[in-house]
């Protein structure tokens, strides 16, 4: 009896530890970044590109350059992750082309982004003639997040109860009516939890864009079709590197650093939002 | 019986894989009547009757053999349309199964999904079937709150509801009292009785008092063939085969 409580105890404190210990850790990283950052924040670093004539550091092209490439790599890796997910596990009837695909999901979740970033360079960068482009670095990330989309959707879709899809297909709905009214609404979460995870990856980044994206830090022209395709630079994870490494510019680059953190947490905050209204649909 | 039959079972075999679930079944449904499927755990007659509108489809490796014809035409042929079977034969299963939707959209989802649009039409389609249900007056002033709100007999009733929404003439129930209460169990029976002078029903219970209760035709199932089959009465006071009468007085089951 004595000994049982006194395991009980032993056990909660070893718990209490390694939570106390984890969050102080994160807590003490995110604080460390913000601390060395935050006082080098300035209306004209966020709002204006670098100047080398007065010697300003600037970082609006690399913010914009990465929320391009957040939206175009999740323009094409949400309809193709999502579609591949819907078609293996409501309509594949092939359990081994099944197996295949995730298995082959599995290994390349897995495997480091300087072997994507090898592949970007070589197939969009080269072979399709895109040259050291944002959308190559954004493609290429689409590739690098594909297998996490995959998986996350796939795994939310065999979560959808199965009284939800026997009371659709008991209503006579075909299949595709009943994926969408009942299955995808109640796998919305997983959906949201895949792009999470895939624009967390995005922003976090570097190897990749290293070797697909260039280094510019001037300021990039979006507008038309050849803006888009031709737009080259530094996100600000890339940016980052070249102020550390290239510069030893590190006010700058906690700066970066502490603007990568605050649009993670925006892009966190806002999917969690999304997470909660599509759910209450 | 003066009824047309509208389901007919004819040496109806039924495998999952290479296990046979049903053997040679020989079975009539008459037009609006309550027939009464009963029979121990693992007999086959939630089998069959998911074979009535192909539920078992879902089911990798089913398949029937034999015949099984709804308004005479074969149920398992080639090119049934399997939607619109469903559509006229309605399920209710046995725990409530509301999509995490209002009152409102539970009951629309049906009609919605077969291309109804317009307001007016909905809103009489919703209030009819609700009445039906014997539940309208419960949730006339809550239509737009969450259906998982309501209890779970009031779900149960509401699931038929949804079903009745479509307007099928068959209504199938899979022991759709099993998980309420005494109370609960009572109002849907009684439903029942009113819902059989316009639709035909096909129930499985285990309990054979219900089966007593509330069918006008009873089907004794064992070991995935059909023992008995006749007009309720009959079969509670002078069953004719041994199987059928040790089951109902207890002796197994």
């Amino acid at each position: 009896m004595r000994n049982r409580r006194v395991e009980n105890l032993l056990i909660k404190a070893l718990l209490w530890l390694s939570a106390m210990g984890v969050s102080l850790l994160l807590l003490a990283v995110a604080g460390y970044v913000c601390f060395r950052g935050a006082g080098n924040i300035t209306l004209a670093l966020l709002t204006e590109e670098e100047r080398f004539l007065e010697g300003t550091a600037g970082l609006l092209p690399a913010i914009l350059n990465t929320l391009f490439v957040i939206a175009a790599s999740l323009a094409v890796v949400l309809p193709l992750g999502v579609g591949a997910a819907v078609y293996l596990t409501e309509y594949a009837k092939n359990r081994w082309l099944v197996g295949a695909v995730e298995f082959a999901a599995q290994v390349l979740s897995g495997i480091p982004s300087i072997l994507y970033a090898m592949l970007g360079a070589l197939v969009f960068c080269r072979r399709l003639g895109l040259q050291k482009t944002l959308l190559a670095g954004a493609l290429t990330l689409a590739v690098m997040t594909l297998p996490t989309v995959l998986r996350t959707t796939q795994e939310s879709l065999k979560a959808a109860p199965r009284s939800y899809r026997e009371a659709a297909l008991g209503l006579g709905a075909g299949l595709w009516p009943m994926i969408r009214t009942v299955v995808l609404p109640a796998s919305a979460d997983g959906v949201v939890t895949g792009c999470i995870l895939a624009a967390g990856r995005v922003v976090g980044e570097t190897a990749v864009l290293l070797y697909t994206a260039g280094l510019s830090m001037a300021m990039q022209n979006f507008s038309g079709i050849q803006g888009l395709l031709h737009a080259s630079g530094t996100t600000l994870s890339t940016a980052l590197y070249v102020y550390a490494k290239e510069r030893a510019d590190f006010a700058s680059a906690f700066a970066a650093a502490t603007v990568l953190l605050a649009i993670t947490a925006v892009i966190n905050l806002a999917a969690a939002a999304v997470g909660r209204r599509v759910r209450r649909v | 019986m003066s009824e047309p039959i509208l389901l007919s079972a004819r040496a109806l075999d039924f495998y999952y894989g290479p296990v046979r679930a049903l053997s040679n079944i020989c079975l009539d449904v008459p037009a609006r009547c309550i027939t009464a499927l009963i029979g121990p755990s693992g007999c086959g007659k939630s089998t069959f009757l998911r074979c009535l509108n192909r539920m078992n489809d879902l089911i990798p490796g089913a398949r029937a053999e034999g015949s099984l014809t709804f308004h005479g035409r074969e149920i398992y042929a080639r090119g049934v349309d399997v939607t619109a079977l469903r559509r006229r034969i309605g399920m209710v299963f046995q725990k409530p199964n509301l999509f995490p939707m209002s009152i409102y959209d539970n009951v629309a989802y049906g009609p919605r999904l077969h291309g109804v649009r317009s307001r007016a039409a909905l809103d009489e389609t919703v209030e009819r079937s609700l009445r039906s249900a014997a539940i309208w007056e419960e949730v006339k002033n809550r239509l737009r709150r969450p259906a998982l709100g309501l209890s779970g007999g009031q779900q149960q009733r509401l699931c038929i509801a949804r079903a009745l929404a479509v307007e099928p003439e068959v209504l199938l129930l899979d022991e759709a009292t099993s998980a309420l209460d005494p109370l609960s169990t009572a109002r849907i029976e009684t439903l029942l009785g009113e819902l059989k002078t316009r639709y035909t029903l096909v129930l499985v219970t285990h309990n054979m008092q219900q089966a007593a209760r509330v069918s006008d035709r009873t089907a004794f199932f064992l070991n995935g063939e059909l023992v008995e089959t006749g007009s309720t009465d009959r079969i509670f006071s002078m069953p004719r085969d041994r199987r059928t009468e040790a089951y109902l007085t207890g002796h197994f089951g």
